[in-house]
């Protein structure tokens, strides 16, 4: 296809269009105008300190909060759309887990919600416990799993009906360092793959590894562009320096 | 598909639960075997002083019960029961029988009246032998007070324990943060009201089946009419106290919030279920009974298991908890909008 980059049929390349989309608790604004867009096949890296809104974000983006003003698309659908929920695997901030249950029946109950069913059922957990290494704990109650194996079996389930879009929320948190250099290696394997994946994270050398980059700061986006783009444009050797020039760091 | 993965994985939670298990399906017979205690406890044999009367009229209150003692004057017996260590002396003024109660107890001077009633009308009759006809209604004059408690408590607890567990384990799924997680998925929203209805149903089921034959065969609660029609309003009514629970539980933020609803929700229900005569309530409080599940629910079990009632007197009775638990869902349903729009 030959499509010109800004008309309106460019938008067959975007996973996620937030216009001006508004948030509010109360009389505080936790999201004030946010406006961005997540091309398809990109790692998209949602940057900000603790209370930024990127939580808030990402749920508008999943259908599950409605914008007090702007609008949201996904996948070309105004949120929430129960057809698109069914392309999109989601990883909230806090493990939503059965914890009487095993991991293997955990992942079985979430993937039979998207309609797999039978050996390729069974096939598809082992490949995804291998991808998250939780292949020997997989019959063991989700209760006695250590804070960062519940986070992978979050992973896991969002990843094992195959969704075009991930939107993971701080996917990595009490991951230790060699299984989060894994977990983003695989993230970089599903995008190349052509999967979309939308990310929040505070972690500075995470956001790095992102094709574009948003930061947010009380519910406002800061800096948006590639991980070079904002070093350069700061004058800064790294991330986080960049960060703070932007006026993240310092509260 | 959807609804059975959720029912799947709530049974699946259930048989890992065993102590919550145990809680629905224990929990009624252990309170139901300790209110049969309680209540024939308070069914003792009423001792009786007696003061020259005569013998046959001894025996027919020995065989209606009685503790007899014989005395040889008033002031005796009536010394005795000044100790509490009667509950009534008979006497003969004249030649007309007379009796003075203890009185303290009201339980006591029903079960003095109900023996000392079924004696003399035992001995009424002049022919010889003594017999008297004595017919009832209902039953055979077997009935305790318990039968009559015990047929309602019968759906009570099915209803109060239904409640709870349905209400906490929905409760659960919103604080753990996995209701969400469902709503993030293509389930819509009445399909988790009805995968939770299908799931906790057939435990329902069970638990209504188990209380209903413990009731009836152990317990021997007095059944007239069809222990199939005992389970089935047993069944309508958990599944009421399911779809209320389950809805309540969205006004909640934690289990000790849920707990709350027992004195608000629960109790008035006891009162309005028929265990207290309504008859002696003005009229806008009998109103308020039948704005809440348990009455419809006591009233047909009362029926069936008291009157021998059938399915032509108690279908309004069903009807109107069906409508109930649609309401309720419905409601629920409604509810799930707060967490996701569609
Ligand atoms: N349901 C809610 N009701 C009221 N306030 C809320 C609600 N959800 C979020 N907030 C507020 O919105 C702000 C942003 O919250 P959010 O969870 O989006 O932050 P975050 O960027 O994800 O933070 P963190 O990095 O700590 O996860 C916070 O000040 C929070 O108190
Ligand atoms: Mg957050």
């Amino acid at each position: 296809m030959n499509l010109p980059e800004h008309s309106s049929v460019a938008s067959s390349y975007d996973c996620v269009v937030a216009v001006d989309v508004s948030r509010q608790f109360g009389k505080k604004k936790v999201l004030d105008e946010i406006s961005l867009t997540v091309k398809r096949g990109e790692i998209f890296g949602l940057l900000g300190p603790s209370g930024s809104g990127k939580t808030t974000l990402v749920r508008l983006v999943t259908g599950l909060d409605i914008p007090d003003g702007g609008s949201i698309t996904l996948l070309g659908e105004p949120m929430p759309k129960l057809n698109v929920l069914s392309r999109i695997g989601y990883m909230a901030q806090s493990d939503a887990l059965y914890g009487e249950l095993t991991a293997q029946e955990n992942l079985e109950f979430f993937s039979t919600l998207y309609g797999l069913r039978g050996n390729s059922l069974k096939k598809r957990i082992q490949e995804v416990a291998e991808l998250v290494k939780l292949s020997d704990d997989l019959k063991k109650p989700v209760q006695q799993y250590s804070g960062g194996m519940k986070r992978r079996l979050s992973l896991a389930v969002a990843l094992m009906h195959e969704p075009e879009v991930l939107v993971l929320d701080e996917p990595t948190v009490g991951i230790d360092p060699v299984l989060r250099k894994s977990v983003w290696n695989e993230l970089d394997n599903l995008r190349r793959g052509g999967v979309t994946i939308l990310v929040t994270t505070h972690v500075m050398d995470e956001a790095d590894k992102c094709d574009r980059l948003a930061m947010l700061r009380d519910g406002k986006v800061i800096a948006l562009g590639t991980p070079e783009q904002l070093k350069a444009d700061s004058h800064s050797a790294t991330m986080e320096d960049a960060f703070i020039t932007y006026g993240g760091g310092v509260a | 598909m959807r609804i059975r993965a959720l029912a799947f994985r709530i049974i699946r939670q259930f048989i890992k639960d065993k102590r919550t298990l145990a809680l629905m399906l224990l929990a009624p017979l252990l309170v139901l075997t300790l209110m049969k205690l309680v209540f024939d406890g308070q069914a003792v044999d009423p001792r009786i002083g007696t003061v020259q009367i005569p013998g046959p009229v001894i025996e027919a209150l020995q065989s209606n019960g009685a503790d007899v003692t014989p005395f040889d004057n008033e002031e005796q017996a009536l010394a005795q029961m000044g100790d509490a260590e009667l509950d009534a002396v008979f006497m003969l003024n004249d030649t007309l029988p007379q009796i003075v109660l203890e009185g303290s107890n009201p339980t006591k001077i029903r079960n003095v009246m109900a023996v000392a009633q079924k004696s003399l009308q035992k001995l009424g009759g002049n022919g010889d032998p003594p017999q008297l006809e004595l017919s009832y209604l209902h039953g055979s004059g077997d009935r305790d007070i318990f039968d009559y408690y015990g047929s309602v408590l019968v759906g009570f607890f099915s209803f109060f324990f239904v409640f709870l567990i349905a209400g906490v384990s929905f409760l659960r799924e919103r604080t753990t943060g996995t209701l969400q997680r469902l709503l993030a998925t293509p389930l819509r929203r009445w399909e988790v009201v009805a995968g939770y209805l299908l799931g906790f149903g057939l435990f329902t089921l069970l638990q209504a089946s188990l209380i209903a034959w413990y009731a009836t065969s152990v317990l021997g609660i007095a059944l007239e009419g069809s222990f199939f029609l005992v389970l089935l309003m047993n069944l309508l009514l958990a599944l009421a106290a399911l779809t209320l629970g389950t809805l309540l539980s969205a006004y909640a933020q934690n289990e000790f919030q849920m707990f709350q609803f027992i004195p608000l929700i629960i109790v008035p229900q006891i009162f309005f279920c028929g265990l207290i005569d309504l008859q002696s309530m003005p009229e806008w409080l009998q109103t308020v009974g039948k704005a809440l599940p348990l009455y419809y629910g006591a009233d047909a079990l009362r029926g069936i298991m008291l009157r021998g009632a059938g399915w032509n007197d108690i279908w309004v009775d069903s009807i109107v908890l069906v409508g109930f638990s649609v309401l309720f869902a419905i409601l629920n349903v409604l509810a799930l909008r707060k967490h996701r729009r569609i």
